[in-house]
């Protein structure tokens, strides 16, 4: 069975030039390389930890987080305790690997949790199975409040995913986004967060006034997002924590929306409109000074810094459809990278700095995609009556974006999909939902 | 009657309804100013409108003069049909110096939200500006977009979105906002 399915995977080394492919060369560690075209799922076991004292629930909890965030990744397929030859009964007794390696189980990760009143302490270990070691650096332990056991299972998947891909983590972060009820011609919203996958949603607004596209700060402290509390749309700065916010450049006569945070934390980006003409400015947090970046007649908004805080794109329709354009964080007219056809909006940076994500609009659908820096080699990932609005996973290599179904009883929701078009799925939600953005990963 | 008592009975008519909030689409105010919007969730919205025989109600300006005027996909030009009821809105504002407008600007659901807020924000100054060229004073006009957030028409059809990328004057009482 081992020889076949080496084979197998050997194959599928040498056809795939990019895609998602794992990779188990003779005693090289278990390996996929996020890039292209699916070839197999890594079967991995996650033994359900070990109660070392008090967890109860939480064990299993714990483990089906942990399962259900790499399962969740479309890479890997875990293989069901049913077709285990061996148990997992102790933490630090010594593994059966051939036990492991017989269901093919290519990665192994054990774990064991202890609750002493409020405190959990969470530990795991994840094997590279064909060697009979850990793999390096995947033994760990968390400790903290019972409150956090599910950022614990986060923070195990993300380093076993890590590990295996080369890639960031991305299950320990949070997302902020619009929880939308009632009929499309009232809709209501308020703002919430949630963990990655849906899970611990938590209200940050009622549903008085309408808000919009909610951003995190770098550091993931504060929210900037556009609210009608005023009775016109404003940007608006929260502390997560305190829930305070205040509202920024409140200037009559104008309409100020799509702020975005810089790479630093130090400048807010956004679209102030007076006149009817909506230009991009630059607000300094420090010293409240403000900068205006584009001055064209036409409307120019979504701007979204470069990671290294140097470059801004932005959406302008000077030329009649609304186009991607890149410019010096100084500001300036900009160039235009977007090239094919239709319209092009909500240009979004990858924290990577390689891509950039944007909504497509053309013959009458509407597209998420991923074009490189200067507007070649565009992908476009989805496709439905409304997409929109795509956000980053704190790694590059997930967007979520807004779905909105058409008709009359139509509605919002969250989906995700891979980087390379691969993996889409809705996030369950309570309710309809829209305008998600992504945190940094959590400290 | 002299303006202001007439004001005055309007004021009484409206009770507390928000007239200078113009996110009369909130669900926690005191009430919207009436006009195109429907009631609130869970609350019951009052609005005195007037007879509507009467020339110088909010109802006669709603029906008669007509509130709002439709645009052309991704446009905020003015068509002959619109400069036409803008002509009456502004004439009838000149006659009814009591009233303030909120023009609210709105676009259908086929463009993205920030991209819709700014041409909603365009609309509502095109018309801002229309009724400032035929002398009603600036002071008494305010602009807000909605962009795709607050359709007329549900619909996912042209038929809907034709009824949706529209300005709306919606007046309050009062000289200035």
């Amino acid at each position: 069975m081992r020889t076949v399915v080496r084979t197998m995977l050997a194959l599928a080394l040498g056809v795939s030039l990019s895609g998602i492919t794992p990779v188990l060369a003779q005693n090289a560690p278990p390996r996929i390389v996020i890039g292209a075209p699916v070839i197999e799922l890594m079967p991995i076991a996650v033994p359900t930890f070990i109660d070392e004292g008090g967890a109860g629930d939480y064990a299993a909890e714990i483990s089906r987080v942990v399962t259900s965030d790499l399962e969740g990744t479309g890479f890997f397929r875990t293989i069901g305790e049913d077709a285990y030859i061996s148990r997992i009964t102790s933490f630090d007794s010594p593994v059966a690997f051939e036990d492991w390696k017989a269901i093919n189980s290519q990665v192994l990760i054990t774990g064991a949790v202890s609750v002493s009143g409020d405190r959990i302490t969470v530990k795991f270990r994840a094997y590279d199975v064909f060697n009979g070691q850990v793999l390096e650096g995947a033994a760990l332990q968390f400790a903290g409040t019972t409150q956090g056991w599910r950022r614990m299972a986060h923070k195990v998947a993300d380093v076993v995913y890590s590990k295996i891909t080369g890639e960031g983590g991305y299950f320990d972060s949070r997302v902020v986004f619009v929880s939308e009820s009632g009929p499309k011609n009232q809709r209501l919203k308020r703002l919430a967060v949630m963990d990655y996958d849906g899970a611990g949603v938590q209200y940050l607004t009622d549903s008085a006034s309408i808000v919009l596209a909610p951003r995190f700060s770098p550091t993931g402290d504060r929210i900037l997002y556009t609210s009608y509390e005023s009775g016109f749309p404003r940007i608006t700065l929260m502390d997560v924590g305190s829930l305070d916010r205040r509202t920024l450049e409140d200037q009559p006569g104008t309409m100020t929306f799509a702020p975005r945070f810089s790479p630093d934390g130090g400048t807010i980006v956004f679209s102030l409109e007076s006149g009817g003409n909506t230009d991009i400015y630059a607000l300094n947090v420090g010293s409240g000074g403000l900068t205006q970046l584009t001055n064209a007649p036409s409307i120019e908004t979504a701007p979204s810094f470069s990671p290294d805080g140097s470059q801004i794109v932005f959406e302008s329709d000077r030329t009649g459809t609304p186009q991607v354009y890149i410019m010096p964080a100084s500001g300036g007219e900009g160039t235009r990278i977007s090239s094919g056809k239709g319209r092009y909006g909500t240009p979004v940076w990858s924290p990577r700095g390689d891509l950039i994500a944007f909504t497509k609009q053309n013959e009458g659908r509407f597209h998420i995609g991923v074009f490189r820096t200067d507007g070649s080699e565009e992908r476009l990932l989805t496709a439905s009556f409304l997409d929109e609005g795509p956000t980053w996973a704190p790694n590059g290599r997930v967007l979520m974006f807004t779905r909105e179904t058409s008709g009359a009883g139509g509605q919002s929701g969250l989906w995700s999909v891979d980087v390379t078009g691969r993996n889409l799925k809705q996030i369950p939600t309570e309710g309809p939902a829209s305008d998600p953005a992504w945190s940094p990963l959590l400290p | 009657m002299n303006l202001a008592v007439k004001s005055l009975l309007l004021v009484a008519t409206l009770g507390l309804a928000a007239c200078n909030n113009p996110d009369r689409y909130g669900a926690g105010g005191a009430g919207g100013a009436g006009g195109a919007g429907g009631p609130g969730a869970g609350g019951i919205d009052t609005t005195g409108l007037g007879d509507p025989n009467n020339p110088a109600s909010i109802a006669y300006f709603n029906q008669s003069v007509g509130d709002r005027i439709l645009f052309a996909v991704d446009q905020s030009t003015l068509s002959p049909e619109a400069r036409t009821v803008l002509g009456g809105q502004a004439q009838w504002l000149l006659a009814n110096g009591g009233y303030a407008a909120i023009i609210e600007g709105h676009a259908d659901e086929q463009g993205t939200r920030e991209y819709n807020l700014a041409l909603g924000a365009r609309r509502a100054a095109a018309v801002q500006q229309f009724l400032i060229s035929q002398g009603v004073p600036a002071n008494r006009l305010r602009t807000i977009s909605y962009g795709k957030e607050r359709p007329l028409e549900v619909c996912s059809e042209e038929a809907c979105y034709a009824k949706n990328r529209r300005a709306v004057t919606v007046l309050s009482v009062g000289a200035g906002v």
